[in-house]
């Protein structure tokens, strides 16, 4: 049950406490390289693999137990990996306060394990105390407005950092919005001053639903406060009308129209860390590790585009 | 708990009200984008929250679907999901009142040890998110004076939980969840079951005869002696040196102390 790399050995060796990370402070910028979600069965191949990934990331919520397993693997990762902290259950995107004890163990992870980088959804999943575990839409209106802002204020002050915040993956729209998204995420930026994450999969599976264009949505989008891109797999179904009807599963490989847009987006902004997304059907290791290497691949080739283009600039 | 204000652009209750009941219709404000219908497009949230929470109950409960089949779980499951939804966002903390609720499902009655077993698989988890802390080592009873002995108080582990069943709850439990094969397990035979996490990797034990009794009254937080008792008096075969043994090689207790002290 517990995977050999925790038995012997690594953690005797290196015992994980603060001091020992190879990638101690989130000061230090994350490289711009492809990562992967952290999955507890993939924990020993991560660690042996001989072209180790950029960084990891992991859902808040799963190590917010007292202690055990869990945080043992996070420990074990955390020492040769810099770490992504994503939040899925803080519900920003709310009417009501925050929860401050959800916010108190939230706090106690980034101390814990020092992420480069901290993200949440825009999207609500509590109300009242009832968790209705889904990533739920809201509408955009001067009123939503104050409320995100005001949640992500109090959640950056309670951390002391910045956040970012991840466009969401929607099926329905909502007859009294007054915005659209991109203006919506782009005045939060502005007034709270934080970084968001782009999800080019939710992108796109919004796109598809409510039959707009994904690179007018890119061109509109806040692309110089992006600290760091999602790719998922998602799954076709049927609207109500009988045309595609996307959905977020996270349970694929990343489609080849969302590696087209992925590629669009950083030839445009250059390198920005990736995180391949893998949350159900969870497939064996080299076959994540295949798509970040995809990631990795168009990384390297606008890095050195990138490059040139600035010494060409240079030289000018 | 604040509550959330009545009329906000986001209408959050009667959104909330209309995922967890099938039957409702959708929030009037939510639509498909230009002019197009939203009742498969709602459906996805409700089937998104429904799907998901069963999944959690059936990553907890796994011996229990095992002996169920998928079918009647998953119809456990959903009834359980939309009468008592999670009220923290930490799903690992989630189908505590499972267990009872089983008790009462009409098509699961027919198994009536079936609760139990749920009962043991959340204490499962529980211990598996339990702090890390180290038992209390068996040393610490050699330093208390004999004449104290009787009236030492033990603390129990943050991970230890014990379920009293009237039925054969270890073995069915170990069985569904350990074996390729199940053997027959004579399903009458009431079993004590002891979950622990002395280190990593959470432990079951079933407990021998008045063992329960004893594990049950220390817990309770009465002295040594009262548990000794309780023990004898449960089962003729109770050993109170073997039970102390017990004690000390599940990791149940945390630390202890003497009435003196
Ligand atoms: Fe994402």
């Amino acid at each position: 049950m517990t995977p050999t790399s925790l038995n012997h050995g690594a953690s005797a060796a290196r015992p994980p406490a603060a001091g020992t990370f190879r990638f101690a402070a989130h000061t230090a910028r994350i490289p711009a390289l492809a990562g992967v979600g952290f999955k507890h069965t993939h924990l020993d191949a991560i660690l042996a693999d001989p072209d180790p990934v950029g960084f990891v990331e992991v859902h808040a919520e799963n190590y917010m137990g007292d202690g055990g397993f869990p945080h043992r693997a996070l420990e074990r990762v955390r020492q040769d990996f810099p770490l992504s902290l994503h939040g899925v259950c803080m519900s920003i995107g709310g009417p009501q306060p925050l929860s401050e004890d959800h916010l108190a163990r939230f706090k106690a992870l980034v101390d814990r394990y020092e992420p480069a980088l901290v993200s949440e959804h825009l999207a609500w999943s509590t109300h009242d105390e009832v968790f209705m575990n889904d990533l739920l839409p809201l509408p955009y209106t001067e009123e939503t407005l104050n409320h995100v802002c005001s949640h992500i204020d109090r959640m950056q002050d309670v951390i002391g950092r910045q956040m970012l915040l991840e466009n969401p993956s929607t099926y329905v729209v909502f007859e009294n919005s007054t915005l659209n998204e991109t203006d919506f995420i782009r005045e939060i930026v502005r007034r709270t001053g934080c970084g968001l994450l782009l999800d080019v999969n939710n992108v796109f599976v919004s796109a598809t639903n409510h039959g707009f264009s994904p690179m007018s949505y890119l061109m509109d989008y806040p692309m110089e406060h992006v600290g760091e891109i999602h790719l998922a797999g998602h799954a076709v179904q049927e609207d109500d009308e009988g045309e595609p009807l996307l959905i977020d599963s996270h349970d694929a490989p990343v489609a080849d129209s969302v590696w087209d847009l992925y590629s669009i987006v950083i030839r445009q902004s250059g390198p920005i860390p990736t995180l391949v997304e893998w949350d159900s059907d969870l497939p064996d290791w080299p076959i994540l590790r295949a798509e970040a290497a995809a990631a990795d691949r168009i990384l390297d080739e606008a890095a050195h585009s990138f490059l040139m283009g600035k010494s060409h600039a240079v030289g000018a | 708990m604040q509550s959330a204000p009545e009329k906000s652009d986001l209408n959050a209750a009667g959104f909330r009200a209309a995922i967890l009941d099938p039957v409702r219709e959708k929030p009037a404000t939510v639509e498909g984008p230009r002019g197009k219908q939203a009742v498969k497009r709602f459906n996805v949230y409700r089937n998104n929250v429904t799907v998901s929470l069963i999944n959690a109950l059936a990553d907890i409960f796994p011996a229990v679907m095992r002996i169920t089949g998928e079918t009647l779980f998953r119809d456990m499951a959903r009834e359980f999901v939309r009468a008592h939804p999670p009220v923290s966002p930490l799903l690992f903390l989630y189908g505590h009142d499972f267990p009872a609720f089983i008790e009462h499902f009409e098509h699961a009655r027919r198994m009536p040890y079936l609760a139990d077993v749920a009962r043991v698989e959340r204490a499962w988890l529980t211990a598996y998110h339990a702090a890390d802390l180290e038992p209390l080592d068996p040393q610490a009873l050699a330093k208390i004076a004999p004449e104290d002995l009787e009236g030492a108080m033990f603390k129990p582990h943050p991970a230890t939980g014990l379920i009293r069943s009237p039925y054969a709850a270890f073995d069915i439990f170990d069985a569904n969840r350990n074996r390729e094969t199940i053997g027959r397990i004579d399903v009458t035979r009431p079993q004590d079951v002891l979950v622990t996490r002395p280190g990593m990797d959470v432990t079951v034990t079933g407990l021998p005869q008045g063992h329960g009794a004893f594990f049950a009254s220390l817990i309770a937080g009465d002295c040594l002696g009262d548990a000794a008792e309780a023990g004898a008096r449960a089962s003729s075969a109770f050993d109170i040196n073997e039970a102390i043994g017990g004690m000390f090689a599940t990791g149940a207790f945390l630390s202890v102390t003497t009435e003196q002290t």
